[in-house]
C-alpha cells in the first residue's frame, strides 16, 4: 500500500462532519501555523516540499506564494480553484464531498501564509450539492473559531467564502476565474500583469487547485522535508489521480508519484486491470487536453525506461512520444475504442467551451469539430487529415489562454499515433461503422 | 528608455511602449497588421492574434527568446529586445492562419458591402491570406439587427474585434451592448434589440474594421472609392467638429472622422456632424484628405496636383495597461 496523506482518513465513518475530522487530528496544522510560526516560515515549508501545481501546470507552488506581490495597505487574496472541468478529472470532487473540512484547513493555512484576509473557494455550478457540503463545513469552523476575527487568539481574521460558478470550462482558466468571480463575464484576461502582481479586483491574489491546498494540510504538519521525501525526484508528495474508462475498477485514487504505469492500470489495489480482459489500446494520462497516447508509449517511455507516474516520467520524450500529467484525469481506453469517435467527443467538447475572444481558438475549434464530424459522417477525405493537422497548428500557441493549446493537444497526438485509423475510416467508413464501440461501456452499466 | 530592434531597424523608446507602437513609430514596413488594437481605446488589443511577433531576443539582462509567438500590441518592450515580424517565417505562417480563421465565417459579401475599399479585413486577407479557401462547411448566419436610427449591425461580417463595445464603455455615458454567448457562437448584441442611443454612438461604425456596423445613411449610396474625401470642420458644441466628408458629384454622402494611416480615427466625433449635417453650407472645407493606407481608395487620384505630405509618425502615447478585461 502506497502511502496515504489526504485520503488517509477517507474509510472513517462520518469523517466529513467537524466532530469526526477533529478527533482525526483535523485542523492541527492552523494550530500549529498560527501559534508557532510566521507566515514567512509556512511558505518556506511549502517551498521545501516541493509541492507542485495540482491542476494541471505543475507550477512549483512555493514559488508562485513568493511571486506574490505585498505592497502596503493593499488587500490580497487566495482563491481556490474548485472549477473542475477538464474532461476525466473529478479527483476535486471526490475530495470536497468525503473531506470538506481538510479544504477548509488548508485555505485558513494558507491564507495565513500569504496574509490574505478574505478567501474564496470558486466552485462549478454542476458541483452544487458539493458547494453546499462546503458551506456547512465552513460554518461547522467559523462556530468552532477556527474562521473569523482573532483566530486562536492571534491577531490573525480570515473570511472564507464560497461562489459557485456558472459551470464552464474556461472559467477554470485562473484569469477567467477572477473575471467571473469579478461577476464579469468569464473571459481570460491578457497576462501580463499576472495574478500575482494584479488578481482578483486589481489585488495580489494566488490562484490554486483543490488539491494543492488540501497538500499544504500534511506539508505544515510534518513538514517540508517529509513531504519531499515521498514521491521520484522534482515530483514530489502524493497525487490524486482519477482513473476512468474501460478499466475494473473506476476511481479516485492517490497514489505515490513514482509508481509504474503498468502497475497503476494492472494490479488491484488501484485500476485493477482492463475490463473483460480486452487489450490496452491507448491513455489520456491526465485530462482531455494532454496528448493520448499508445499503449506501448504509455507503458515504457520510447528509450525503453519503465513510465512511471510522475511529472518528469510522463512528459519524457516530449509530445513526439509522451504526454504530460495534467490533472491527472487518467482515461483508460481498450482495444475496442475507435480513437476517430473519440476524438471527435474532445473537439465538440473544446468548440463547446471556447469562450470565444480570440480567432485562432473561436473559429479552429469549430472547424476541427466540424471536419471530424465530417469524417466520423463517412464524407472524409486523405486531405481532412492533413488539414486537421495545420488547423491545430495554427491553433497551438497563438491564443490567449491555454484553451487553445489544450484543444490542438489531443488532436495533434491522435493523428501522429493513430493516423492509419484516420485513414482507415476515411477509405471505408461503412466497414468501421458497423464495429461495435460501446460494447464494454455498455456491459459496464448493466453489470 | 529601452532600444528594440524590429526586423533589423533599432529605435529607442520609452519604457512602456508596447512593440506594436514601436513598430509605427519605425514605420509601415515593419508595423504589424491588426484587426482588433485600437491606441485611442484603453485595453483594446489582444484579440485578434494578427499582430503576433516572434521576439528572438527578450532583452539585454534576459537575452533567451520568447518560447511562444506574442501579441505585438499587449507586449511591452524591454531594452536590447530583438523583435521578428516579416523577418519570421512562424509569424508569416501563423498570421496566415489567422486571416484563414477570420474568413471562414465571413460571408465574403464584399460586393454588396458598404465597407469595401476600407475595408481592414480585406486588406489582411490580401497581403497575408491564401487565395483559396479550405472550407465548405455552412458559414453561420445572423439576422440583421437595426440599433437605433442610424446604425445597422450585419453580424455575419463581425470578427469580434471588441472595439465597439469599448468605444460603448470608454467614450460614451452608458453602453447597452456587448458579447453574448460563446464560442464561435458569440455575437454582439444589444439586450433586446434596444437602441443604441446617445451622441456618440456613431463612432462604432469607425472603430469597425469591417462591415459589421455600417452607417444606415450611407447604405448603398456608393461604393467608397468613388467618393472624394475632404477635410473639413465645423464649431460643434459636442465635439471638435473635425471630420472628412465624403463627396459624389455636390452631394455630401457620408461624414466620418478623420482617420490616420493606422486607420484609427484621430478624434472621436459626435452623431450630430455625423448624421445631420450633410450641408456643404454647413462646413468649413480645408481641402483634399490624404489618405494613407493601403487600400483601394488610397489611389489618391483626385489629389494628383498636391505636394506628397511627410508620413506622420504615430506620436501615441503608451496605455496604461489596467487589470480587468474591458
Amino acid at each position: 500500500m502506497g502511502k496515504k496523506l489526504l485520503l488517509a482518513n477517507d474509510h472513517v465513518p462520518g469523517i466529513q462532519s467537524y466532530e469526526v475530522y477533529r478527533k482525526h487530528g483535523g485542523y492541527a496544522s492552523v494550530e500549529k501555523a498560527i501559534k508557532t510560526m510566521k507566515p514567512e516560515e509556512v511558505v518556506e515549508e511549502v517551498k521545501k516540499s516541493g509541492l507542485r501545481g495540482r491542476g494541471g501546470a505543475g507550477f512549483p507552488t512555493g514559488m508562485k506564494w513568493s511571486f506574490l506581490a505585498k505592497p502596503e495597505g493593499v488587500a490580497r487574496y487566495l482563491v481556490c480553484n474548485a472549477d473542475e472541468s477538464e474532461p476525466g478529472t473529478f479527483k476535486d470532487r471526490y475530495l470536497m464531498s468525503r473531506i470538506p473540512h481538510i479544504l477548509i484547513e488548508g485555505m485558513i493555512t494558507s491564507s495565513f501564509a500569504l496574509g490574505a484576509n478574505t478567501s474564496y473557494i470558486y466552485i462549478r455550478g454542476e458541483y452544487y450539492y458539493v458547494a453546499q457540503i462546503l458551506e456547512k463545513a465552513i460554518a461547522e469552523a467559523y462556530a468552532n473559531g477556527w474562521l473569523g476575527k482573532n483566530i486562536l487568539g492571534s491577531d490573525y481574521s480570515l473570511d472564507l467564502y464560497v461562489q459557485v460558478g456558472g459551470g464552464a470550462y474556461i472559467c477554470g482558466e485562473e484569469t477567467a476565474l477572477l473575471e467571473s468571480l469579478e461577476g464579469k463575464r468569464g473571459n481570460p484576461r491578457i497576462k501580463p500583469p499576472f495574478p500575482a502582481i494584479a488578481g482578483l479586483y486589481g489585488c495580489p491574489t494566488v490562484v490554486n487547485n483543490v488539491e494543492t491546498i488540501a497538500a499544504v494540510v500534511p506539508i505544515v504538519n510534518d513538514g517540508g522535508d517529509a513531504y519531499a521525501a515521498i514521491g521520484i525526484g522534482k515530483s514530489s508528495g502524493t497525487k490524486l489521480i482519477s482513473a476512468s474508462g474501460h478499466i475494473n475498477k473506476p476511481g479516485v485514487y492517490e497514489i505515490e508519484m513514482g509508481i509504474t504505469v503498468e502497475d497503476f492500470i494492472y494490479s488491484d489495489e488501484y485500476c485493477g486491470g482492463i475490463l473483460n480482459g480486452k487489450k490496452l489500446k491507448a491513455v489520456v494520462a491526465g485530462g482531455s487536453s494532454v496528448p493520448v497516447l499508445p499503449a506501448d508509449l504509455i507503458i515504457t517511455t520510447a528509450n525503453g525506461e519503465k513510465r512511471l507516474m510522475s511529472y518528469e516520467s510522463l512528459a519524457d520524450g516530449g509530445f513526439a512520444t509522451g504526454t504530460m500529467l495534467g490533472s491527472g484525469g487518467f482515461i483508460v481506453m481498450d482495444e475496442t475504442t475507435n480513437i476517430v469517435e473519440n476524438l471527435h467527443t474532445f473537439a465538440r467538447f473544446y468548440h463547446h467551451e471556447s469562450c470565444g475572444q480570440c480567432s485562432p481558438c473561436r473559429e479552429g475549434t469549430g472547424w476541427m469539430e466540424k471536419i471530424l464530424h465530417k469524417i466520423l459522417d463517412g464524407h472524409g477525405t486523405l486531405e481532412d487529415v492533413d488539414l486537421l493537422w495545420e488547423i491545430q497548428r495554427k491553433i497551438e500557441g497563438n491564443t490567449i489562454c491555454p484553451l487553445g493549446d489544450a484543444a490542438a493537444w489531443p488532436v495533434a497526438s491522435a493523428i501522429r499515433h493513430f493516423r492509419h485509423e484516420f485513414e482507415e475510416f476515411v477509405k471505408n467508413p461503412n466497414g468501421i461503422k458497423k464495429v461495435k464501440h460501446y460494447e464494454s461501456t455498455q456491459n459496464l452499466v448493466t453489470a | 528608455m529601452a532600444k528594440v530592434t524590429i526586423d533589423g531597424k533599432t529605435i529607442e523608446v520609452a519604457d512602456g511602449t508596447t512593440i506594436l507602437q514601436a513598430a509605427r513609430m519605425i514605420g509601415p514596413d515593419v508595423a504589424p497588421p491588426t484587426m482588433c488594437y485600437y491606441s485611442k481605446l484603453k485595453t483594446s488589443g489582444g484579440y485578434c492574434r494578427t499582430c503576433l511577433v516572434e521576439v528572438s531576443k527578450g532583452s539585454e539582462k534576459d537575452p533567451r527568446p520568447m518560447p511562444k509567438l506574442v501579441a505585438s500590441c499587449r507586449t511591452t518592450v524591454m531594452d536590447g529586445m530583438e523583435v521578428k515580424n516579416n523577418d519570421s517565417e512562424k509569424v508569416t505562417e501563423a498570421r496566415k492562419g489567422v486571416v484563414e480563421f477570420l474568413l471562414l465565417n465571413h460571408p465574403l459579401d464584399c460586393p454588396v458591402c458598404d465597407q469595401a475599399g476600407e475595408c481592414h479585413l480585406q486588406d489582411l486577407s490580401y497581403e497575408h491570406g491564401s487565395a483559396k479557401t479550405r472550407t465548405d462547411f455552412e458559414r453561420r448566419t445572423f439576422e440583421k439587427i437595426d440599433i437605433g436610427p442610424y446604425v445597422q449591425l450585419h453580424m455575419n461580417r463581425c470578427i469580434l474585434c471588441y472595439r465597439c463595445v469599448k468605444v460603448a464603455n470608454q467614450i460614451t455615458d452608458g453602453r447597452v451592448h456587448g458579447v453574448i454567448n460563446r464560442g464561435d457562437h458569440s455575437e454582439i448584441s444589444t439586450y433586446v434589440e434596444e437602441a443604441i442611443d446617445n451622441d456618440f454612438s456613431g463612432n462604432v461604425i469607425d472603430v469597425c474594421p469591417v462591415g459589421a456596423l455600417t452607417d444606415k445613411t450611407f447604405r448603398f449610396k456608393s461604393r467608397v472609392w468613388f467618393t472624394k474625401p475632404v477635410d473639413a470642420h465645423r464649431n460643434c458644441d459636442k465635439c471638435s467638429g473635425k471630420v472628412v466628408l465624403w463627396y459624389k458629384g455636390e452631394d455630401v454622402l457620408r461624414v466620418t472622422g478623420r482617420k490616420d494611416q493606422w486607420g484609427e480615427v484621430e478624434e472621436f466625433i459626435c452623431n450630430t456632424c455625423r448624421f445631420e449635417t450633410k450641408k456643404t453650407s454647413d462646413w468649413t472645407i480645408e481641402g483634399p484628405r490624404k489618405l494613407d493606407n493601403h487600400s483601394v481608395i488610397s489611389a489618391n487620384h483626385y489629389e494628383f496636383l498636391k505636394k506628397p505630405k511627410e508620413l506622420t509618425i504615430n506620436t501615441v502615447k503608451p496605455l496604461a495597461i489596467e487589470g480587468g478585461n474591458n
